[in-house]
């Protein structure tokens, strides 16, 4: 009896889901707010709250109510099960956040069989969008940034590249966006080298590369503790960014990377879509604010969040707060505003977004390093997707 | 439990374990209410279910013949490639794919017992932790056949007999569940109450002794691993099959990991610790990851500490002592 009484009272210790309110708007967020990446879920988070904060929790006469739920890390057994509980315990309307490519998929089939309306804020591989036909990308997709690279790095003088990636989903992406675009230019390259994901120590792959005196170096190294890695690396076998030209994704120079990087970090050159540093009065606003609110800069995860947002909120004005999946996914499709990154839109047929993605180098400003958007490519798609429809 | 530990002849011994008693019927009757009660938490019960078969697997090589696996998701995640990679390449079909999950996990746990049965303690922790990240970079490299990190996509279950679907709501993921994890709970019931059985726990206390007597100890290791390795690999499967999507996170260390977390606080040797532990570190998880999600795996170390001081036979281990204690009195 004993176990039985204890089973018992842990379920009872559950309590029972609520009831959905008349007039109010459920939106669950799944995130994975503790483990390694729980930075990013913050940072993205936060900027969630604060497009709330800005502009009130009511759209269309209807109030917002937030349903947090953490993923604990890659998950995707876990994501799709807090989806399915999301749905029919709490009712929840929309579904949001994601900031991991296997958790979004998985919840993906979740919001395709509820026919729930679902705003992917930053999981970055192309097929995500096409798990669920009620699906929106607010972020970027990988292949975007680095096929844009590949193409401006043709067009600028380039003609060989040394490639250098981890070897896992979004570094092999990544190499292979950027390498099919840089050959599609009529660029060559020299070498491909696969670097253990958790191997934080380049010193031989970087030495490869050295010896082979390319004339650029292509690198994809997850975001976080690596990029700080490599560029110490970089520094310590004498390969300098001005002469050899170093180029990637991003992320490998955000704002925590160049704190550590320091001046080995020089004339790298990154294409990217958001970084605090990006010059307009919206985003001089969106980053003081963020900073006043949380005391620090935001970053993509944060850029991802806020336009997230912003979208759920379009679409309910235009729908006069009809939440239903449907309407509310034709309501995104075309859909175009300015954010803080600069001119977005959502593309009407993959529901993904176009945007442009800015060539950066790292310069010493105020002596600090930051990243100098010095040229960019406009109205960017989802080159993946493109190629498939073809 | 301990009312037959008076009895005379090993036979009858086992007769008396092997024999229902009301604690269990009402158990498993109670793992029924989730049906009525709560039928809004039914996935995740399913998926409870489906931890706890996990940890009854791990219970049957440490908590009775005594091996210590860090690296115990080896046979989960096989378990689950195999089933889904069986469902993404046409074969959708869940009580053969559970079949097929069960036969992988089974072929290479027979093949890894063989190291396995050498070796004891710290060693065996270091085996099992290297096995366990040799096939978890293994899943990886494997890119084109695993998805790598993206996770296996295009896994499409069809319905169990034409049909059950598998459903939002988790009904069909719950019963399936469930009755795999009975089933398979019968069976490693049957075989710890056996003289097999009671010889691994010969192994566990004393493994030279064992062979002294005339009871090769290293063929029992072999086989008990198996039949581990096997129910690991349908627990596998099951998770693959009712979500439908299989990551590089069923064969990582994290799993290995909390499954041990889970037996311990349940109660090791126990049969049902596993099946508690799981109920409440699942429970505990879900709860506390709703409201503090930042901070709930504090409050399962806090448990774990306070139940390993405490209750060093874990909880099913101290409710246990505590009824005896009760009997005494009375």
């Amino acid at each position: 009896m004993r176990k039985a009484l204890v089973a018992a009272a842990i379920f009872a210790a559950l309590g029972s889901g609520t009831a959905s309110a008349q007039g109010t708007i459920k939106i669950g967020i799944i995130l994975p707010y503790s483990g390694q990446f729980a930075d990013g879920a913050a940072q993205m988070d936060n900027a969630i709250k604060l497009y709330v904060q800005q502009n009130g929790d009511t759209v269309a006469g209807k109030k917002l109510e937030f349903i947090r739920k953490d993923t604990g890390g890659i998950a995707p057994d876990v994501a799709k099960r807090l989806a399915q509980e999301l749905i029919v315990r709490d009712k929840v309307d929309i579904l949001a956040g994601f900031l991991l490519t296997p958790n979004a998929l998985s919840a993906g089939d979740v919001s395709a069989e509820a026919k729930k309306f679902m705003v992917v804020m930053n999981a970055a591989t192309s097929i995500i969008t096409t798990k669920s036909p009620y699906m929106v990308r607010t972020s970027l997709t990988t292949p975007q940034v680095n096929a844009s690279l590949g193409t401006w790095a043709y067009k600028n003088g380039i003609r060989k590249a040394y490639t250098m990636h981890s070897d896992y989903g979004p570094g092999i992406d990544a190499e292979g966006a950027f390498s099919k675009a840089f050959k599609e230019a009529g660029g060559e390259i020299i070498g491909t080298v696969k670097m253990a994901v958790a191997n934080p120590d380049f010193s031989a792959y970087v030495q490869r590369a050295k010896d082979l005196n390319p004339e650029s170096i292509y690198v994809f190294v997850p975001g976080g503790a690596q990029p700080a890695a490599f560029g110490k690396a970089l520094a310590e076998r004498g390969i300098d960014p001005q002469k050899i030209k170093v180029m990637g994704q991003g992320e490998i120079t955000d704002d925590s990377a160049l704190k550590s990087m320091g001046d080995g970090a020089l004339g790298i050159i990154t294409a990217f879509h958001y970084d605090p540093n990006h010059q307009s009065a919206m985003n001089k606003k969106f980053v003081a604010d963020f900073n006043a609110a949380y005391g620090r800069n935001p970053d993509f995860f944060s850029m991802g969040g806020w336009d997230g947002m912003h979208a759920i909120y379009a679409v309910l004005k235009k729908t006069n707060g009809d939440a239903d999946g449907e309407k509310l996914i034709s309501a995104v499709k075309g859909m175009a505003w300015e954010s803080p990154r600069g001119p977005i839109s959502i593309d009407p047929e993959t529901r993904d977004i176009i945007q442009t993605v800015y060539i950066r180098r790292v310069e010493k400003a105020g002596g600090k390093l930051v990243n100098v958007e010095f040229d960019k490519v406009e109205n960017v798609k989802d080159p993946v997707k493109a190629a498939m429809k073809k | 439990m301990t009312a037959a530990a008076a009895a005379t002849s090993p036979h009858a011994w086992l007769q008396a374990q092997a024999r229902w008693n009301r604690t269990e019927i009402a158990f498993w009757l109670a793992t029924l209410l989730p049906f009525w009660l709560f039928p809004d938490y039914l996935v995740l019960a399913s998926q409870i279910a489906i931890t706890a078969l996990f940890a009854l697997s791990l219970d049957l090589i440490l908590g009775y013949a005594g091996i210590v696996s860090l690296g115990h998701a080896a046979f989960f995640g096989l378990g689950a490639y195999t089933a889904g990679l069986a469902a993404k390449y046409g074969w959708g079909e869940p009580l053969t794919g559970l079949m097929l999950g069960a036969l992988a996990a089974g072929i290479v746990g027979y093949a890894a017992s063989f190291i396995i049965a050498r070796f004891r303690h710290l060693a065996l922790i270091m085996i099992t932790l290297g096995m366990g990240l040799l096939l978890a970079e293994l899943a990886n490299s494997l890119h084109w056949l695993t998805g790598g990190t993206d996770g296996l996509q295009g896994v499409k279950m069809w319905p169990i007999f034409n049909k059950f679907r598998f459903d939002l709501y988790g009904t069909t993921a719950y019963s399936y569940s469930l009755i795999v994890l009975f089933l398979c709970f019968l069976v490693a019931r049957r075989i710890i109450n056996s003289p097999f059985g009671l010889s691994l726990r010969g192994i566990r206390e004393n493994p030279l002794r064992m062979p002294a007597l005339g009871a090769s100890s290293r063929a029992h290791l072999r086989k008990i691993y198996t039949i581990s390795a096997v129910l690991a690999g349908i627990a596998g499967a099951l998770l693959a099959q009712t979500t439908e999507t299989v990551s590089l996170e069923v064969l990582g260390f994290q799993r290995s990991a909390d499954v041990l977390v889970i037996l311990i606080l349940g109660g090791a040797g126990r049969l049902y610790g596993g099946l508690v532990g799981a109920i409440i570190f699942m429970v505990a998880r879900d709860q506390f990851s709703g409201n503090t999600p930042q901070f709930w795996y504090f409050w399962i170390g806090a448990l774990l500490i306070a139940v390993v001081m405490f209750l060093p036979n874990g909880i099913l281990g101290g409710l246990a002592k505590l009824s005896s204690a009760w009997r005494s009195r009375a």
